[in-house]
């Protein structure tokens, strides 16, 4: 990654972002919660803002923003839906951080010029029916047939697959294993005969991101399509990229965050009940502070741990930590958003019930809660063990 | 064909303007600055132009204090080819700006002047036709759509009621509309390669212009607060509200 990009750009392009946000995604949100999808002139826009490689280096088109810049953006993005950062983040995320960290350099020249400019579309298939949390439990196999392997199994819940033009598929190469490290991260392109997208879920929040199941059967892709040219590295290399994925989810929960409690404030200061604004109220203040106090929190948190990785530092502890505590406190935020706005707040149509909705997931993907408590636990404990 | 676009500096838009405690103006103080939304789209239509193939250099210049040149760079990173900055931090009024700006372009040459209709600071608008008459070219104000027709330039014009169609010859001024076209935002590598761009250095001393205000302010005041509504009983009681209390009827 590149630290060549002076502040003073990088700032004024963040400024662009906020009224990108201001001007061109807020008011869609509604039309992309009727219609559940992001229309095309937005996608467009997001293309010639570069926005696909915002994590690829500048070599393969990208714009290689570090981890810590990634995080400011991301805060920035957060306070629009969730629908618009989905249309670019699984080609920055998983999906050709994978390629970056482990490709050989024909498979980075054959595909992250691509994903950086958006041309391709990426997806990143790892849970699966029987194996969420215990990823390492895949089922999904790769069997190797002279030049090429044969995937059989099946992927769930797979964000951007409906609209992929590639899948990054983590199946078990080594039959033996029943661990990580018999694990190899595969590329399949769409059209490929086997390969099958079920129909989009309908779910509680995140419209317009669309998931969906993804099947293999008997798909033939050749054997340079694994990455990095090494069966096994696929699990290791979803660890490595874990920590920036997590920085990503924290940042894009606490522009969220600071949206809901704009969205609050200016309710509250609007509203009359007994004579006077309800932000007159101690009990109301109360809310809004607490939520402003949480906000602030996060927002240290999560560019602690995104500047920690942007220097090469450690940043497991800090990432889960921030991806922890940023998910359930902007489940509180919207929570006491909705009290604040009584009645209005659980009526479809206003933002602030989209949130609620939309915040929810944040506490199950990327690493649930729970399971982001026994990373923290864990590695706290081993000093003293 | 070589495109001028003046570019002012302005309160930001999504700022709430306060009026100073002593009513010589409006506080700018560790206030946002950014490019008057005007000129963003008459920055952009100019790069549509370039884009088109029918223009080739896009000149942004602006008049106003050192912290102005920001603004031109935004210009520049939106696509603008490079820059010129007539500095001063005397108060600059419209016809100040339409003399300086009428230099420039004896210096410049170019076939087009594009630049907002009007500063949304003052909302003087006034500036682009006193530069076309200074230079004695035709003008066409509140375009709302630009068209290369020929030898000259097609504008459409949103006029009370309905839409104007001229045909001007060039050299001509254009002032924008807001519905013009929606200015694009600047990607990160062209803020980035904005910044290598040149920007010359020009004072009004230099240009041999007098900018000397002719119009003093006397006091600005803030609006008056908008009351707070009232839910009327009947249809009656409404007209007669508005009848007798707010006299709109
Ligand atoms: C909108 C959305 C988008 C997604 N996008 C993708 C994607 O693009 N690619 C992809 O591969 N996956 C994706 N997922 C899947 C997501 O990563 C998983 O849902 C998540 O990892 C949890 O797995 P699970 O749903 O199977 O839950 P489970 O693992 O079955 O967990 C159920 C519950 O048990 C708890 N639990 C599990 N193990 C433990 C333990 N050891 N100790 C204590 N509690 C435990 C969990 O915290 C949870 O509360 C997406 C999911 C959603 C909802």
């Amino acid at each position: 990654m590149s630290d060549n990009i002076d502040e003073e750009s990088f700032a004024a392009f963040l400024d662009g972002m906020r009224r990108f946000v201001r001007e061109r995604l807020v008011p869609a949100e509604q039309q992309v919660e009727e219609e559940d999808e992001v229309p095309d002139s937005i996608v467009m826009e997001m293309m010639n803002l570069g926005l696909f490689g915002i994590g690829i280096p500048p070599e393969y088109g990208g714009l290689g923003l570090t981890v810590a810049q990634e995080a400011r953006l991301s805060i920035v993005l957060g306070e629009a839906s969730a629908a618009f950062r989905f249309v670019f983040m699984p080609n920055v995320g998983l999906g050709s951080r994978s390629i970056l960290i482990s490709g050989t350099d024909a498979q980075k020249r054959a595909y992250l010029p691509r994903l950086a400019t958006g041309a391709l579309r990426a997806c990143f298939c790892l849970t699966e029916p029987g194996s969420g949390s215990d990823a390492a439990s895949l089922r999904t196999a790769a069997r190797r047939d002279g030049d090429f392997y044969v995937i059989n199994g099946s992927k769930r819940f797979i964000s951007n697959a409906p609209r992929a033009d590639i899948f990054v598929v983590m199946a078990r190469t080594d039959a033996q294993s029943s661990s990580g490290a018999g694990i190899s991260a595969i590329i399949v392109e769409r059209g490929t005969p086997g390969l099958q997208v079920g129909p989009a879920e309908k779910k509680l929040g995140q419209r317009g991101a669309p998931i969906a199941d993804v099947t293999f059967d008997d798909v033939r892709v050749p054997a340079e399509n694994l990455i990095g040219g090494r069966e096994g590295l696929g699990f290791s290399t979803a660890m490595k990229v874990l920590d920036a994925g997590r920085i990503s989810v924290a940042a894009s929960a606490v522009g969220m965050a600071r949206r809901i409690i704009d969205e609050a404030s200016r309710y509250a200061v609007q509203r009359t009940q007994f004579g006077q604004p309800i932000a007159k109220f101690q009990l109301i203040q109360a809310m809004l502070a607490d939520s402003e106090t949480e906000y602030l929190a996060g927002h240290a948190l999560t560019l602690q741990a995104a500047e920690t990785l942007s220097r090469g530092g450690d940043a497991r502890n800090l990432a889960a930590a921030a991806k922890y505590f940023c998910s359930e406190s902007v489940s509180r935020i919207a929570d006491r958003a909705v009290q604040i706005l009584g009645g209005a707040g659980y009526i479809s149509g206003h933002p602030i019930e989209r949130f609620y909705r939309d915040s929810r997931v944040l506490r199950i993907y990327e690493g649930t809660s729970q399971i982001l408590q026994l990373v923290i636990a864990r590695t706290m404990l081993k000093g003293f063990e | 064909m070589k495109i001028l676009v003046p570019v002012k500096r302005v309160v930001d838009y999504n700022v709430k303007i306060r009026v100073r405690s002593d009513h010589s103006g409006v506080e700018t103080n560790g206030v946002k600055m950014s490019m008057n939304p005007f000129d963003e789209i008459a920055v952009e239509a100019a790069i549509r132009l370039k884009e088109a193939g029918a223009a080739g250099e896009i000149i942004a210049v602006s008049a106003g204090p050192a912290a102005a040149s920001e603004t031109i760079r935004t210009a520049l990173a939106m696509g603008a080819d490079r820059g010129i900055l007539v500095q001063s931090d005397a108060e600059l009024q419209p016809l100040g700006v339409a003399k300086l700006l009428a230099a420039l372009v004896r210096q410049e040459s170019p076939d087009l002047v594009i630049m907002g209709k009007q500063a949304i600071d003052d909302d003087m608008n006034a500036t682009g036709q006193m530069l076309a008459a200074l230079l004695g070219w035709p003008q066409a104000t509140f375009a709302s759509a630009i068209a290369v027709a020929g030898p000259g330039i097609e504008v459409t014009r949103e006029i009370d009621g309905g839409l104007e169609t001229l045909s001007l010859p060039l050299p001509a001024v254009i002032t924008t509309d807001l519905r013009l076209n929606e200015p694009r935002y600047a990607s990160l590598p062209n803020i980035m390669k904005a910044r290598k761009k040149t920007i010359d250095q020009l004072t009004p001393e230099a240009l041999g212009v007098d900018v000397t205000p002719r119009l003093r302010t006397l006091r600005v005041e803030e609006p008056p607060r908008r009351q707070a509504g009232r839910i009327v009983g009947s249809v009656d009681e409404l007209v007669a509200a508005l009848r007798d209390e707010a006299k709109v009827i």
